[in-house]
C-alpha cells in the first residue's frame, strides 16, 4: 500500500525524479552488496534467454542433480525408526497450492477432501514400498521458506514439493535423484509487451518470485551480474500462487518461477501465458535430512528408479500432460 | 462603574445605580481621600493625569460611605443578597446543564457509538470466519456460510454508516472509519474471487482467501480495534463530565442561605420582628433548589454509576469475550485451512501458528467468561455466562478431538468435526451457541445499561429550568424583603 503510494509519487514527480532516486538506490546497494553476498546467488546452471549469470561465488560442486547416493533398497537406521513408530507412517511435506502438482480439488467426487496430484502420487508410492501402504503417509502443508527448516528440525520425514535441487540446498538437506526437469521461466499477462527474460523488457517492472525459491536465487544474482536493470523491482511473496493473485490484482507485471509451476498458474488463468524459454535447467528432487546415514536416501532413490520405469508416465498423463504437453519422459539419472 | 474625571475632587453627579434595586441616592460625602491613590503620581507629559482608582476601590468607599446610615446599610445588604441567590441560581442551571447533556450523550451517542464499534468489528471477524468454513467446506459453498457471510458484511457497512455519521468530520474516528470504509469492497472483492476460482476448482481459490485474510487481519481488524477504543474512551470521558459534584452551585447555595438566614436574624435583632415574607420566601426558594440540587444530582450520579458498573463494565468485557470467540474460531478454521502451512517458534518448540492462536484466544475468552460471571449481577444476566461457559467446555473438548483427527491423519474426520453437520458434534455448533449467548448476555446488560442511565438523566430532568426560576423568585422576595424594610425609613 504505502509501496504504491510512494510509487504514484514517484511518478508525479517525473522521470527526473525518479531516475535520481534509482541512481542513489543503485549507489547504496552496490556498497551494501559484498556485504550480502553470502546469501544471494547459488542458483541453477543451465543458459538461455539472456546470457544468464552465474553465480559468482565459486562452487564446489557442478552438477548438484549428480550428487545423490546410488539406490538401495535396504533398511537402515532412519528407516528402522520410521518403521518402529507407534504411528507408523511418513510425514511428508507437500504443497496444497500448486495446481496439478500438490493440491486439495474442492470438485473432487472423492469425498475425503485429500491433496491430490504429481507430486501426492510419488509421496503415496514412496509410502508403499518403504512402508508397504499407500496411505501409510501424513502430508503437511509446508511453504517455500519453511521446507529447509521443517527438514532440518524433523517437522517431516522428507518434502516432496517441486523442490528444485541447488548447490545451495545441498549444503543443508539432502537430496534424491531428480525426478522431474524444469527451469525458470517468466509468467506474464498473454497482451503484456514482455515477451522474454530480457534485461530490456523488463525495465522499471515488477517482477514477482516467492520466497527462498531457486526464482528469486536467480533473480537476485542476476541483478548482482548487472544483467536485470537496477529498475526492475522484485517483489516475494509466501507461495508462488500468491505471484498469480498479485499479477491479476495488477499489483506486479510478471512472475518468475519454475516452468511446471508456471504452466499449472497459467492454466488457471487463460489470460497470461508462458514467455519465452526457460531460462535455467532445474530438477526436482526428493528433499531429505542431511546426517551420517543415507539408507532413506538411497532407499528413496530405489522407489525412484522403480517409478520411473512404471507409474511415472501414467502420473504424468494424469496430471500434467493438460498443462505441459506430451510427455518428454522422466530425467535420465546418474548417480554420485 | 464610573470614573471621576479628576481625582482628588468629588464626583459631580451621583453614581450611576451600580447596585441593583437600590433607588439612588444622593453622592456620599466626599471621603475620597481617605485612602492613598492607586496608581503612583508621575509627572504629567502632555496633560495632567489624574491617579486613577481601581473600580473596586470605588465600590468599598461607596459602600463605606453608604454602610454609614441604615437604609444605606439595608441596600446594601438587599443587593448583596439577591446577588447570591441569582449566582446560585445561575451556577447550578450552567452546572445541572453541562452533567445532563453528558448523561445525555453517555445514553444516546456514546455509548450506542461504542456499542456499534464493536459491532463493527464482530461483524467483520465474523465475515471472514464465514468466508473461511466456506472455503473448507469445498467447491459448492453451503448456503448457510454464505448467507452468515452477506449479513455480516451488510451489518458492519450499516454500521460503519452510523458510527461516521456520529463522528466529527476530520476527527481520528472519522479518518479510522474512511479506511475501514475503502478496504470493505476492497476485501468483498478478494472473496469473491477467492470464490469463483475455488468453483472452478483452482487452488488460486486458496491463495485469494489467504490475502483477503491478510487485509483483514492485519489492516482492518486492527482499525477497527483502535475505532471501537477510541469510542469507548469518549464514553469514559463522558462519564467523567457527567458525574463529577457540583460544588460550586453546591457551595454558592450554602453561602446564600447563611446569608439569608443572618439578614433574617439581623432584623429580628433590631426589629424584633421574627417573620419577613420576603426573605423567608427568598430562604425558602433557595433551600428548595440547593436540596434539589443535591438530591436530584445525586440520584443522577447514582444512576449513571449504577449504569457503569453494572453496563458498561459488563458490556466491555462481553464484548471482549465475544471478540475472543471469534477470532479463536477464525484460527480453527484456519488451521484446517492452512494445514500446517504457518509455523511459530514458541518456548516448546514449533507449534502450528493457528493452532497457537486458537489457544491464545480461548484462554482469552475463559478468562472474559470468569470475569463477566463476576460481574453479571442478577439471574438474568448470569444464565447466559453460565452456559456460554459450559458451551466454551464442549467446544474445547470437540477442538480437542478435531485435532486429534487431524493429528491421526484424518483430514475429512477432522473437517467434519470443526464445521460438518449437527450429527458429527462440529465445533461449529459449540462456537455458535457461545456467541448467541454471549448475544444475549449482551441484549441483557445493553437493556440494564439504558434503563440505569435513562434513571440517570432522568433525575435531572427540569433541574436547570427549575433552579433559575426558583432562584430568580428568590431574589425577588429577598429584594421585596429589603424594600419593606427600607420603606419604613421613608
Amino acid at each position: 500500500m504505502r509501496v504504491r503510494r510512494v510509487r504514484a509519487g514517484l511518478r508525479g514527480w517525473g522521470g527526473v525524479g525518479a531516475m535520481a532516486v534509482v541512481c542513489a538506490l543503485t549507489a547504496v546497494f552496490a556498497l551494501l552488496l559484498p556485504l550480502s553476498q553470502t546469501h544471494g546467488g547459488g542458483a541453477g546452471t543451465g543458459a538461455g534467454g539472456l546470457g544468464h549469470a552465474v553465480p559468482s561465488r565459486a562452487e564446489a560442486c557442478e552438477d548438484p542433480e549428480e550428487q545423490s547416493p546410488p539406490p538401495s533398497g535396504a533398511d537402515g537406521p532412519t528407516i528402522e525408526a520410521i518403521k518402529n513408530r507407534k504411528d507408523r507412517r511418513l510425514v511428508i511435506g507437500v504443497d496444497q497450492n500448486s495446481y496439478r502438482w500438490g493440491y486439495r480439488d474442492p470438485n473432487s467426487d472423492r469425498d475425503d477432501a485429500e491433496l491430490e496430484g504429481f507430486d501426492i502420487d510419488l509421496a503415496h508410492r514412496i509410502a508403499q514400498e518403504i512402508l508397504g501402504d499407500p496411505d501409510a503417509v501424513r502430508f503437511r502443508a509446508v511453504p517455500t521458506n519453511e521446507r529447509i527448516p521443517a527438514i532440518k528440525e524433523g517437522r517431516v520425514d522428507m518434502v516432496v514439493r517441486t523442490m528444485s535441487i541447488s548447490c545451495e540446498r545441498l549444503r543443508e538437506v539432502a537430496f534424491s535423484a531428480p525426478y522431474f526437469e524444469t527451469g525458470q521461466q517468466l509468467l506474464a499477462p498473454r497482451k503484456s509487451d514482455i515477451e522474454d527474460y530480457d534485461e530490456k523488457m523488463l525495465e522499471g517492472k515488477r517482477i514477482c518470485a516467492a520466497q527462498d525459491s531457486t526464482a528469486l536465487a536467480t533473480l537476485e544474482a542476476d541483478r548482482e551480474a548487472g544483467e536485470l536493470a537496477a529498475s526492475t523491482e522484485i517483489r516475494t511473496v509466501p507461495n508462488q500462487l500468491d505471484c498469480l493473485v498479485r499479477l491479476q490484482l495488477g499489483e506486479v507485471d510478471a512472475v518468475v518461477t519454475d516452468s511446471a509451476l508456471a504452466a499449472s498458474q497459467a492454466a488457471q488463468d487463460p489470460s497470461v501465458a508462458l514467455k519465452g524459454k526457460p531460462f535455467t535447467t532445474e530438477y526436482y528432487g526428493v528433499a531429505m535430512k542431511k546426517g551420517p546415514d543415507d539408507d532413506l536416501v538411497r532407499r528413496v532413490n530405489q522407489v525412484l528408479e522403480d517409478y520411473r520405469r512404471d507409474g511415472w508416465e501414467q502420473s504424468y498423463d494424469k496430471w500434467l500432460a493438460g498443462t505441459l504437453g506430451e510427455s518428454p519422459g522422466p530425467p535420465s539419472v546418474s548417480y554420485r | 462603574m464610573t470614573y471621576p474625571p479628576n481625582g482628588g475632587q468629588a464626583p459631580p453627579a451621583p453614581g450611576a445605580p451600580s447596585l441593583p434595586a437600590v433607588p439612588p441616592q444622593a453622592a456620599p460625602p466626599s471621603a475620597r481621600p481617605a485612602g492613598p491613590p492607586a496608581a503612583p503620581a508621575r509627572p504629567p507629559e502632555r496633560a495632567p493625569e489624574p491617579p486613577r482608582r481601581t473600580a473596586w476601590a470605588e465600590g468599598v468607599d461607596r459602600l463605606r460611605a453608604a454602610a454609614t446610615t441604615e437604609p444605606g446599610r439595608l441596600r446594601v445588604i438587599g443587593a448583596v443578597l439577591a446577588a447570591l441567590v441569582v449566582a446560585f441560581g445561575a451556577v447550578t442551571a450552567w452546572q445541572t446543564t453541562t452533567r445532563a447533556d453528558a448523561a445525555d450523550a453517555v445514553l444516546t451517542s456514546s455509548q450506542p457509538l461504542s456499542d456499534d464499534a464493536a459491532a463493527v468489528y464482530r461483524s467483520l471477524a465474523d465475515a471472514n470466519t464465514a468466508a473461511a468454513s466456506g472455503f473448507l467446506a469445498g467447491g459448492q459453498e453451503p448456503a448457510e456460510s454464505r448467507e452468515r457471510y452477506e449479513k455480516d458484511i451488510r451489518t458492519a457497512a450499516e454500521k460503519l454508516v452510523t458510527a461516521a455519521a456520529n463522528s466529527e468530520p476530520g476527527s481520528p474516528s472519522a479518518d479510522l472509519i474512511a479506511r475501514i470504509d475503502r478496504l470493505l469492497p476492497e476485501y468483498k472483492g478478494l472473496v469473491e474471487r477467492a470464490r469463483a476460482n475455488n468453483r472452478q476448482g483452482f487452488p488460486l481459490g486458496g491463495a485469494y482467501l489467504r490475502y483477503a485474510n491478510e487485509k483483514m487481519q492485519e489492516q482492518m481488524l486492527p482499525d477497527a480495534e483502535r475505532l471501537y477504543l477510541r469510542e469507548s474512551r469518549r464514553l469514559r470521558s463522558d462519564y467523567a463530565d457527567a458525574t463529577p459534584y457540583p460544588w460550586a452551585a453546591i457551595g454558592l447555595g450554602v453561602l446564600a442561605l447563611g446569608a439569608l438566614a443572618w439578614a433574617q436574624r439581623r432584623t429580628y435583632l433590631r426589629t424584633n420582628r421574627v417573620l419577613n415574607h420576603g426573605l423567608v420566601a427568598a430562604s425558602a426558594a433557595s433551600a428548595v433548589v440547593l436540596l434539589w440540587l443535591v438530591v436530584g444530582h445525586s440520584v443522577a450520579r447514582a444512576g449513571l454509576n449504577d449504569s457503569y458498573d453494572h453496563g458498561v463494565r459488563s458490556l466491555d468485557v462481553l464484548h471482549d469475550a465475544r471478540i475472543a470467540s471469534l477470532k479463536a474460531r477464525g484460527n480453527e478454521n484456519l488451521t484446517l485451512v492452512s494445514r500446517g502451512a504457518e509455523t511459530r517458534r514458541t518456548a516448546s518448540g514449533t507449534v502450528d501458528a493457528y493452532d497457537y492462536a486458537y489457544r491464545t484466544e480461548m484462554a482469552a475468552l475463559g478468562k472474559g467468561l470468569t470475569v463477566a460471571e463476576e460481574l453479571a449481577d442478577d439471574r438474568a444476566g448470569r444464565e447466559p455466562v453460565a452456559a456460554a461457559v459450559a458451551g466454551m467446555k464442549e467446544w474445547r473438548e470437540r477442538h480437542g478431538e478435531a485435532r486429534a483427527a487431524d493429528d491421526a491423519g484424518d483430514y475429512q474426520e477432522a473437517l467434519d468435526r470443526v464445521i460438518g453437520a449437527r450429527s458429527e458434534k462440529p465445533t461449529g455448533e459449540c462456537f455458535d451457541n457461545v456467541d448467541r449467548l454471549l448475544g444475549d448476555a449482551i441484549s441483557h446488560e445493553e437493556a440494564q445499561f439504558r434503563q440505569a442511565a435513562g434513571d440517570g438523566r432522568d433525575a435531572m430532568t427540569g433541574l436547570p429550568a427549575g433552579a433559575a426560576a426558583l432562584t430568580v423568585l428568590g431574589a425577588g422576595g429577598a429584594v421585596l424583603g429589603i424594600g419593606r424594610r427600607l420603606s419604613e425609613y421613608r
